[in-house]
């Protein structure tokens, strides 16, 4: 171009290849972000060196600090036909549009019979929605709606990674899901007593194995704990 | 900065305006870094990049009705109560003095790294032949001189030792789950084969009742 000195103002400046990067970089993270919806509730789990990542298929029981309890599935095809198992098991009516809409929600944490109710309401409501108290887990009563959850959230969750299964054979492709696991959210502050009762539902439903969620702490190696 | 060029307008017949010759095709691109920057800056604090990480546990299966519970050899019972307290016994625990052994009597640790009664000190203490010979055989890993099988094999054969000891680690209605992940972790770092968590049992309670009330 003119090597002539530009007339006063600023120099031209060539931005293409910083507007290349900036677009490189949005969209990378526009791509790999995954969006989290925000949680009930927060909780602030404790630290650990445990290196094991939480397993993509989960289904996940939080548990915080007062004690409340709330369940969540991760795989949104098993998570509405646990809805529909648990409608026809309490005689809660849902609407197929409450049972999408619920797909997407995060983790829960009413009673059933107040959940049409907290479906429909806004994002804005659902955070102070009341009553909020947990899934209800009582033992004698027999209204204990969080082992219903698991049990038909497992199941269901068991189907469809089944399905899933038997699809990629049928149709030769590679099949890299992994089975459900169950994992286990607790604030540092949570009195034990309070996972001990979930713990309790989890193994009457002979469910053994979890993944408690920590968050991580640095250094230190650990070897893998016997089985 | 660059601008966007104006067209063509007509032709050059009308005005006696002198065009440049060459017309600039250059856009100005700051808007669009603009843009690109703020997008670029929400995502990068919106993504979430690692999954949390976890710590996988198995809890006992209740045993059948029928079985006697298995005979613990060695063991040693953490007790966690309120105020982040820790206390433990070794062995069986006696609420009186019997032909085994005197009365059972607990003693504290706590959780930082370097007190004198740390819990991680005692566990250094009383796991070391273990961890000796863990560590042995990861150096030997590291080296290539073991294959990953093997490795992992050996881990867990020395794990499943019936000479070392079981840790049971007890709660009662104050201990916060947090204490009970610190513990488990220190069984970790510290490469302890075995650990359970138990219910506690009264007379236990009464033990660390009577400790927490004293101080």
């Amino acid at each position: 171009m003119s090597k002539k000195p530009s007339k006063g103002g600023a120099p031209a400046l060539d931005m293409t290849p910083m507007v290349d990067l900036a677009f490189l970089l949005v969209t990378f993270f526009m791509l790999t972000a995954s969006f989290r919806m925000a949680e009930p509730v927060s909780v602030d789990p404790p630290s650990s060196i445990g290196q094991v990542d939480l397993p993509d298929n989960h289904l996940m029981v939080t548990i915080d600090e007062k004690g409340r309890a709330f369940f969540g599935i991760s795989n949104s095809t098993a998570k509405m036909a646990a809805l529909r198992e648990m409608s026809k098991r309490y005689n809660v009516p849902f609407t197929d549009q409450q049972i999408v809409k619920f797909s997407g929600l995060p983790s829960i944490g009413v009673d059933l019979k107040d959940l049409p109710r907290y479906i429909d309401a806004g994002e804005e409501e659902r955070k102070n929605f009341q009553p909020q108290r947990g899934i209800p887990m009582d033992t004698i009563t027999p209204n204990n709606q969080l082992k219903d959850w698991i049990n038909f959230g497992g199941s269901e969750a068991v189907k469809t990674y089944e399905a899933a299964k038997q699809k990629a054979k049928e149709t030769n492709s590679e099949f890299k899901a992994e089975k459900p696991r169950y994992a286990i959210k607790c604030d540092a502050g949570t009195k034990y007593m309070n996972v001990k009762g979930v713990v309790k539902t989890f193994t009457d439903l002979k469910i053994y194995q979890f993944n408690l969620i920590t968050s991580l702490e640095g250094g230190g190696t650990v070897i893998e704990p016997t089985k | 900065m660059a601008e966007i060029a104006e067209g063509g307008s007509g032709g050059g017949h009308k005005g006696g305006k002198k065009r440049a010759k060459k017309l600039s095709t250059r856009v100005d691109m700051t808007p669009m870094v603009d843009l690109a920057f703020l997008l670029l800056t929400f995502f990068v604090l919106t993504a979430t990049f690692s999954k949390p990480k976890t710590m996988e546990l198995t809890f006992p299966a209740p045993p059948p009705p029928d079985q006697k519970p298995d005979e613990i050899k060695k063991g040693i019972t953490f007790l966690l109560t309120k105020d982040d307290r820790i206390f433990y016994y070794e062995g069986e625990f006696r609420a009186e003095a019997n032909d085994k052994g005197p009365k059972t009597e607990i003693q504290e640790l706590d959780f930082s790294q370097d007190s004198q009664k740390s819990l991680h000190k005692y566990l250094l203490e009383k796991n070391k032949p273990m961890h000796e010979q863990i560590s042995a055989l990861k150096a030997k890993h590291d080296n290539n001189q073991l294959a990953d099988s093997t490795f992992k094999r050996l881990v867990k054969e020395r794990k499943a030792d019936k000479e070392s000891y079981t840790f049971l680690i007890k709660t009662d209605d104050q201990a916060t789950y947090k204490n009970v992940i610190d513990v488990i972790d220190e069984l970790n770092v510290n490469v302890v084969g075995k650990y359970v968590m138990v219910d506690i049992m009264k007379s236990e309670m009464d033990l660390v009742l009577e400790k927490t009330a004293n101080n």
